[in-house]
């Protein structure tokens, strides 16, 4: 058994014909914010869905908790404690706020209630009984990531969360990723804003061509960022 | 006695009350059609098989092991129903993704076996499943008389209809089942069993089949064939009512067994027809359906 929460080596990913990931290497520890910078196409949000086996096919290893995970369908992994919150939000039009919420099941013992997360969350209470089609981006966002705090998940696969967001917004979410940091969630977040990650995250891995080409811890930061400049192109 | 441009007030209710009943046939059996296509895409053309088999296994129960009517309501469906769960496993599961001609053909296919075979090995004359002693007999309407298994046929389909509806539109199950239909990779993602709610659904939706199956075995006559001519006027009423829509097909189902029934009293000649006019109009009209989104 590793003390890491998630030990990825060697992982390919396929859309149909088309080899996504070229053999991603990297390890997440318990309690850890790890970000995965990169540019557009760069293999960030793949390498999210690969986890959770949401690809055509991906071979290499995946352990989560000490179990591999290679082999297993999505719902399986899923079932190991990890909550998923997807680029386009995946916030369900036909259902209600409610619903959205209370649709995800559990995964793992200790997840929040549905009232402590409308605490967390008063617009989604106001909102309970609007259909998730009729709810602004931001409040999208918000529902995207208070319906995997629900099921228990302490591992939390976050992909783009500030994106396409207003500047206010941006920082309610920023509060609300320290507050889940200081809880001790485990989060993998693909960022390509950077300025958005980097007083979030303790490391950072940067991705090109489908690879990790460099990891870094944030006290590192500053003499990394020439580094930074050249593949992120800030 | 009074009329209405020269018909009888009375023939006009008794024909609007056979096309209720008529009606509830077409509501149950359109409204298994509109919960598969919804998640699986596939425009499952075997439903008509899985009603028949609901059907013959009513009869066979009642034949070969002296199973009663009232247990055949449950059992028939339940055995059709892990039928119609094995046939999605082993088959229909292996046309998903692809183009939907596939997954039409195939159970067009599997409808045509299961005819063949049925014809092949209990003949095309088919047989009769008596009416169950508790439900001989009529009810007086005051307009006619009402044979009383018709009238539990209509009341049973609505409770039916009406229950499938609560349990998809407002239970915590309905709400993953309406979340599989919009996006299942991500439902999976989230921890849910998604191929086995799609067994499960199809299995469900091939279910509710045989069970109006066995609801009309003791009013048809139980052969072959009795599915291939239904479930071509139930495929108008999933496209009237909107494909996919749980609500609108069973509206549009029970609206046009009521049609069929008024137009045997204005028109007979028409009547077998009508249900396609309508597709038709409403196809030019407002081709989502009637309660058809997007």
């Amino acid at each position: 058994m590793s003390a890491d929460v998630l030990r990825v080596s060697g992982l390919h990913a396929y859309y149909g014909e088309s080899h996504v990931l070229h053999g991603v290497d990297c390890h997440v520890g318990r309690g850890e914010v790890v970000t995965l910078l990169g540019r557009n196409g760069a293999g960030r949000t793949t390498t999210l869905r690969a986890l959770l086996g949401l690809v055509g096919a991906r071979s290499g290893s995946v352990v989560i908790n000490g179990q591999e995970t290679i082999g297993l369908p999505p719902h399986r992994i899923a079932r190991l404690g990890i909550g998923y919150c997807p680029e386009e939000r995946g916030i369900y039009a036909s259902l209600s706020t409610e619903e959205n919420l209370e649709l995800p099941p559990s995964v793992a013992p200790g997840g929040m209630s549905v009232e402590e997360i409308y605490s967390m969350f008063p617009n989604l209470k106001e909102r309970r009984a609007s259909r998730g089609s009729h709810l602004s981006g931001g409040e999208q966002q918000m529902l995207a990531l208070a319906r995997i705090l629900r099921t228990g998940a302490r591992l939390l696969l976050l992909d783009e969360i500030s994106e396409g967001l207003a500047p206010v917004i941006v920082q309610a979410l920023g509060r609300t990723i320290q507050r889940l940091r200081e809880q001790g969630y485990t989060m993998v977040m693909s960022e390509q804003s950077f300025r958005f990650a980097a007083p979030l995250a303790d490391r950072f891995y940067i991705m090109e061509r489908g690879r990790i080409v460099e990891g870094f811890a944030a006290g590192e930061l500053r003499d990394k960022m020439a580094l930074l400049h050249q593949y992120l192109g800030v | 006695m009074t009329s209405v441009l020269g018909i009888p007030v009375a023939v006009i209710l008794g024909q609007l009350t056979l096309g209720l009943v008529n009606g509830s046939f077409y509501a149950m059996l359109s409204l298994g059609l509109a919960v598969i296509f919804g998640l699986l895409r596939v425009v499952n053309f075997a439903h008509g098989a899985f009603y028949t088999l609901g059907a013959f296994a009513a009869l066979l129960g009642l034949q070969w092991l002296g199973i009663n009517y009232w247990l055949a309501l449950i059992l028939a469906p339940l055995a059709v129903g892990v039928v119609g769960i094995v046939v999605e496993r082993l088959l229909l599961r292996r046309v998903y993704g692809l183009d939907p001609l596939y997954g039409l053909l195939l159970t067009f296919g599997l409808a045509l076996v299961c005819e063949g075979s049925l014809t092949q090995v209990f003949g095309a004359s088919g047989a009769s499943y008596p009416v169950p002693p508790a439900l001989t007999g009529a009810v007086n309407l005051g307009f006619m008389f009402l044979p009383l298994y018709r009238a539990w046929v209509i009341a049973i389909s609505l409770a039916v209809c009406f229950s499938t509806w609560f349990v998809i539109e407002r239970t915590r199950l309905g709400a993953t089942l309406r979340a599989a239909t919009e996006n299942a990779p991500l439902l999976q993602a989230f921890g849910v069993n998604v191929p086995l709610l799609v067994a499960a659904t199809y299995g469900g939706g091939v279910a509710l089949a045989a069970l109006a199956g066995v609801l009309a075995s003791p009013i048809v006559l139980v052969n072959a064939h009795m599915g291939s001519s239904l479930v071509i006027v139930v495929f108008a009423v999933v496209v009237i009512g909107g494909m996919g829509s749980i609500l609108g097909s069973i509206v549009s189902g029970l609206v046009l067994g009521v049609v069929e029934g008024l137009t045997k009293v204005v028109y007979p000649e028409a009547s077998n027809v009508v249900v396609f006019l309508v597709m038709a109009l409403v196809l030019v009209l407002r081709p989502t359906g009637l309660f058809g989104k997007e």
